[in-house]
């Protein structure tokens, strides 16, 4: 009521506070609209830029889109008696890919741990050399895994070795940066105790802080799992073995082996399924139904 | 009795864990060994070539340079590396190369080779002079068959010598010294470029060099036409690459928000329509980036928008999970206060659920946009298009190691930039928002 008595007179009251507001709002609001455009014409100069680039155009691509899928498909079910046996076939395939992501996710992972207890302020064996390990990580964190698979097959030659080096590499360093997140939030009472009882610096970590951030380690480890499979299916596409690899001979054998791809491409997508699945399950345990 | 069945209790916990502490590590123990022999590790050693990785090594941080005759017709021609590129235009030469009618070759620390009317003699400190004679039957040399030191390898038609200062290797057709030297060869210019040799100092500050053009502007542009590393082509293939994980990342959350509406449990009411959208995110992120992008590659062809697209489809599956989970968090009050005041739904949605969660979308994204960069290597290596084709194709030549570790190089610094970028945005968000 007091307002409605107030407001007709100017110069005080309402008035300039409400003036303020709309000339805030609008322009926040223009600047809102300015950032909104500004991205916009970005996205739009980048999308006719990678356009022209490309071999064939968008718009002309566009209608033939589902052209491969189909003539695959159609191959795939002239020829569905021979599928369990491509199946059967490329299995062992798809075992190599996931053991590859097992073992760089594992030796990724051990790896991880170490880098991350050094470079944890308060857990640290040499303080002195926290940034120098944190800067380690960050370069492994930013090698490309197709960098060192493509190095090493040159060296070491096609198979599964130069992959689970390069995704390891890789992995070291993403989780480590990870873990080291975790450590700092985990209690210092228990290495204080274990330090009062005389216990080295090993022990100290693997009883005093390991137990403590082991659910957190595994649900990180799970999460990192899923992306290796990816990562060793497209690495075996480079030439490094495994599932990607038997891609890329019934690929590039073309019409006629599109029975193959098809049978790769159910088993990639099932293994990948699954394993979302199943890892997503085993975190949301951790985390939130977890033995804490 | 209480006590007792405490304690045995705990004896039992402590049972369990004593298994667990030492059966998880054996477990892991069983598995490596067995990846060992699945992998083939041991066989490994005789697979593996040491002397790829040597001349790998070598290879990226010294260069050669190749003093060439043909045995036929008396030429000789001087290139680094032995490429076109590199090569000296007919009569100039290095320093250390005498030309004349016998060209002298000065390997330094009293290595000297010369080229004789037909013959070639190399004279090595503390063993004498090797002379050799390329003919119709063969390379006749003054060496004693019988004797040779290992650092020669001769045969009928073929003697090569690899000393510390060089390597000769004398065929019936041809004559080859090789010179090596420390640094990547011709960064900056070219032998065509009249800058070459030129110290920065001298063409900042110096006097005119090539009198038709301005010393900075002339020297920026034969710089970034360096024939030999086409500076131009790399920066674009870099710019291609942090290109298609923009797009494809960018593309995949504008994509991703209206649907993640349609999977929330609080803002989609048909239950079947959840289910289905649901589901389409679980597909188009099962079907891997690899797949995405081998489709993809047959309906655009190779390049940067088959990347992007490949990039889009992908996440737009992981970007549609986590936004309807984000969705399904948000604080109802907001929205309900909204409503009081009368606003209609798209209001609600613009200024009651898009500001609560715009930190975390934002995050997400940034966060990607790091990753993707990673992804857009090894998608452009595999559709063709931005550093990772670069890569790739410098990878399949097996000779220009020094243009694959600037690759590395460079993708190394890209990804750093954009880690520290998208680093950096997330942090001001975060402190922003609160």
């Amino acid at each position: 009521m007091a307002e409605l008595t107030a407001a007709p007179h100017p110069g005080n009251g309402i008035d300039p506070i409400r003036a303020e507001y709309m000339a805030l709002t609008r322009r926040k609001r223009l600047y809102g609209g300015l950032t909104l455009l500004v991205f916009v014409l970005l996205m739009l100069s980048g999308f006719t830029l990678a356009d022209s680039r490309n071999a064939g155009g968008f718009w002309d691509g566009l209608h033939r889109i589902f052209d491969f899928p189909a003539q695959v498909l159609g191959e795939a079910w002239d020829k569905i008696d021979l599928m369990p046996a491509h199946l059967v076939k490329f299995f062992p395939a798809l075992i190599e890919t996931i053991n590859i992501a097992a073992v760089s996710t594992l030796v990724g992972a051990m790896l991880a741990i170490v880098l991350s207890l050094l470079s944890t302020r308060g857990l640290a064996r040499f303080p002195a050399l926290i940034p120098l390990f944190r800067r380690i990580m960050d370069v492994m964190r930013a090698v490309p895994e197709i960098v060192i698979a493509l190095v090493l097959i040159f060296i070491l030659g096609g198979g599964p070795v130069p992959a689970m080096i390069a995704i390891a590499f890789h992995t070291a360093g993403a989780l480590g940066k990870l873990f080291s997140e975790v450590n700092e939030n985990a209690s210092l009472k228990p290495v204080e105790g274990l330090e009062s009882v005389g216990a080295n610096w090993t022990q100290r970590m693997l009883l005093g802080v390991v137990p403590q951030v082991a659910p957190n380690y595994l649900s990180y480890g799970l999460l990192r799992f899923e992306i290796n499979i990816r990562a060793s299916a497209i690495l075996g596409f480079v030439g490094a073995g495994g599932i990607g690899y038997e891609l890329k001979n019934a690929m590039s054998w073309g019409q006629g082996k599109f029975d193959e791809a098809a049978a790769i491409f159910l088993l990639l997508f099932g293994a990948i399924v699954v394993f979302d699945q199943v890892s997503s399950h085993f975190r949301n345990k951790l985390t939130h139904g977890g033995g804490a | 009795m209480s006590t007792m069945a405490l304690k045995s209790q705990a004896d039992g916990l402590f049972r369990r864990k004593r298994l667990v502490a030492f059966g998880l590590p054996a477990l892991i123990v069983v598995y490596l060994a067995y990846i060992v022999f699945a992998f083939d590790i041991p066989g490994l050693a005789e697979r593996a070539r040491m002397d790829n990785a040597r001349a790998l090594v070598a290879d990226s941080y010294s260069y050669k340079t190749h003093v060439t005759r043909d045995n036929r017709s008396g030429d000789v021609s001087i290139a680094i590396e032995g490429e076109r590129k590199g090569a000296y235009a007919d009569g100039t030469a290095p320093a250390w190369v005498t030309l004349g009618d016998q060209t002298v070759i000065d390997l330094e620390d009293g290595h000297v080779v010369r080229f004789a009317e037909t013959g070639v003699s190399y004279d090595v400190p503390g063993f004498g002079l090797i002379t050799a004679e390329p003919g119709p039957r063969g390379v006749q040399t003054n060496l004693d068959p019988e004797n040779v030191p290992d650092w020669i390898n001769l045969s009928k038609n073929r003697m090569t010598i690899t000393t510390d200062a060089g390597r000769v290797t004398v065929t019936r057709n041809r004559t080859e010294v090789f010179r090596y030297f420390a640094g990547w060869e011709l960064f900056f210019f070219t032998l065509d470029s009249p800058y070459h040799g030129h110290g920065a100092g001298e063409i900042l500050f110096g006097p005119r060099i090539d009198p038709a053009r301005g010393n900075i502007a002339g020297a920026l542009h034969d710089f970034w036409h360096n024939a030999m590393w086409r500076h131009a082509e790399v920066a674009w293939a870099m710019f291609e690459t942090v290109l298609m994980a923009f797009l494809g990342t960018m593309g995949a959350a504008i994509v991703a928000l209206p649907l993640a509406f349609l999977a929330a449990r609080n803002f989609a009411p048909l239950g079947a329509l959840r289910f289905a959208v649901r589901r389409v995110f679980d597909f188009v992120r099962g079907v891997d980036g690899l797949i995405w992008t081998i489709i993809l590659a047959r309906a655009f062809g190779p390049g940067p928008m088959t990347g992007a697209l490949a990039i889009l489809f992908t996440d737009t599956g992981s970007f549609g999970k986590m936004f309807s989970e984000a969705l399904e968090n948000v604080d109802r009050k907001q929205i309900e206060g909204l409503q009081s005041t009368g606003a209609r739904p798209l209001q609600r949605y613009r200024f009651g659920v898009i500001p609560q969660i715009t930190p975390v979308l934002l995050s997400q994204v940034l966060y990607y946009l790091e990753s993707n960069t990673r992804s857009a290597t090894i998608i452009g290596a595999i559709t063709g298009g931005g550093i990772g084709l670069l890569l790739t194709q410098a990878m399949i030549t097996q000779k220009d190691w020094e243009e694959v570790s600037y690759y590395i190089v460079l993708i190394l610094l890209m990804v750093m930039l954009m880690d520290w970028l998208s680093g950096k945005l997330r942090q001001r968000l975060i402190a922003g928002g609160r």
